[in-house]
Parts: structure tokens; sequence; C-alpha cells
């Protein structure tokens, strides 16, 4: 099992923006906990749905060399609340990125509305520092970098959007 | 034009009390960015890259926070920096004052060379520079 947090992403263009969609089902079993009869989709799970939108961007930006660690939450603001039934999207902005770390912004839609900003801070850690992390990248498996699949080939030739409609 | 010594402090003052979440009174001169301010070592990236921003300026590793000076065994004995790696940072951070750390300069007082007025007087060298 693994922590995915965004469904499919519906845009990306390589190194500069990013959007990733999550559709929230009453079958995912934390609902039902948080709260009894009155299901909300937690706020620190668009965070951690924001952070994977923007990590894989940064990730594919330097071709998943590094691992991309989320290190700072610079911003995260929510209006309103997501339920069962409804679906999120995530837009996240790549605003610079180097050897060292990458900043992102990102807005959060409910439903096509705002509702919400999340601004990030990741840094870059290779497995052969001296922090004692492996060797491989643990962050971007197969899992993730699957999410990316139905954009491989614009990735490839330089990138572009998908339809989101 | 550049901007005025205010102009800038008045700058680096919001994007300080944004990056480390503190009121913009509390962002004085001497404010020492740790100590005062609460910063932790993922908030110096931080910072460094909202100047970049603020400021269309690029900043090198290592020139606004040269850890690589602090960081290197060979310019530290005990808890004391050496005669040569106290030069090494005084040329190395210019748009610090080194006054009152020269006369004990000791690691642990380091984080006091980093204030709001040392990141006011890099940006304006940066600016003049540019």
């Amino acid at each position: 099992m693994r922590w995915i947090w965004i469904d499919t992403f519906v845009d990306f263009e390589s190194g500069k923006r990013a959007s990733a969609v999550k559709n929230i089902s009453l079958a995912e079993e934390y609902l039902h906990d948080h709260f009894p009869g009155y299901p909300v989709f937690p706020p620190p799970l668009m965070i951690e749905g924001m952070a994977q939108t923007a990590g894989i961007l940064a990730g594919e930006a330097r071709g998943f060399a590094e691992n991309v660690i989320l290190a700072k939450i610079r911003l995260a603001k929510f209006e309103d609340y997501a339920r069962p039934g409804d679906q999120l999207r995530y837009d996240a902005v790549l605003d610079s990125i180097d050897e060292r770390a990458a900043v992102s912004s990102g807005t959060v839609f409910l439903n096509g509305v705002q509702i919400g900003r999340v601004d990030l801070i990741f840094s870059h850690v290779r497995g052969d520092n001296t922090l004692g992390l492996p060797d491989y990248n643990f962050v971007f498996t197969e899992q993730f970098t699957n999410l990316l699949a139905s954009f491989r080939d614009q990735i490839t030739s330089g990138s572009t959007t998908a339809d989101e409609g | 034009m550049a901007p005025s010594q205010d102009e800038v402090f008045e700058k680096v003052q919001d994007l300080l009390s944004d990056a480390l979440g503190v009121d913009t009174e509390e962002v004085s001169p001497e404010a020492t960015l740790q100590g005062d301010l609460g910063a932790e070592s993922i908030d110096f990236l931080d910072i460094v890259f909202r100047l970049e921003k603020a400021f269309s300026i690029k900043i090198p590793k290592g020139e606004l926070f040269p850890d690589d000076i602090m960081n290197n065994p060979e310019y530290v004995n005990g808890d004391q920096m050496t005669p040569v790696g106290l030069e090494m940072l005084k040329q190395a951070m210019p748009h610090a004052d080194f006054s009152e750390f020269e006369s004990d300069p000791s690691m642990s007082r380091v984080p006091e060379l980093f204030t709001v007025k040392t990141i006011v007087n890099y940006v304006e060298s940066k600016l003049a520079a540019a």
C-alpha cells in the first residue's frame, strides 16, 4: 500500500505547472471517523494532496534525480469543507527550483470553485549524502511515477496540457 | 534608481514576517533570526528564495549564510572559531557586524551575527553591485 492522495493528473506542463484531482468517496474508511455522522475530508490531507501534485512536478523537472521532501508549509488556508461526492483539484505552480530546493504555490478547488491556497517548499535530498538515507529514490516509487503515465508522451516530447473537459 | 535603506528594510521586514510567522513589529533591525524570530534551518532557504523574488536578485549558495565555513571543522577548535576561521567568516560576510562577536568568537554565538540588519546590508550590497 502507498500513501497516495491524488487520483490522477489532469494537466502537466513540465517544470511549470500541474493539476491533479482527488475524488472523495465514502468508501474511504477514515471518513467514517472524521467525523461520525458528518464525514469531512481532513484539511491536512489537502496539504498532502498539494504536496504530491507539486512534489511530482518538482521531481519530474529534474528527472527524478533527487528525493523531493516536503520541508515547509509556507501557507495553508482553506475556506470550505470537502465531503464525499466532492472533487478536489490541486493546481500547483513551480515558482523556483534549483539543486537545493523547490518552491511551489498552489490553489485548491472544490467542484471547480476556489476554496484554498497551499504554498510549499521542498528540499532536494540525494541518497549519497551524509544523512544515512537509502541510496535509491525512496520518494518517487513506481506508483507515484505511474500517475504521470498518460502524460509521458507529452513530457518526453516537450510537454503540454491535457484536455480537462 | 536603487531603493532607499528604509525601503529595503520595509520589504525585508514584510518578507521575514511572512516567512517566520511573526508580527512586523518584532522584526527590528537588531533582532536575530534564530534567537529572536525563531528561524529554523529550512527558514533560511525560504528567506533566500523570498529575497531573490522580492528584489530580483540571485543569491548563490553560501553567500548570505556561509554555512560551508561555519560547518568546516578546520575553522573550529572546541566551541571557538579559530582566528583563520574568523577571518574567513568576516571576509565571507562583509554585511554582518562582527564588533561584538570578535571578542568571544564561539560557535554558540554565531547565530547572533544573523540579524535583520545583516540581511538589509546584504541586499543593499547586492542592489548596489547590480
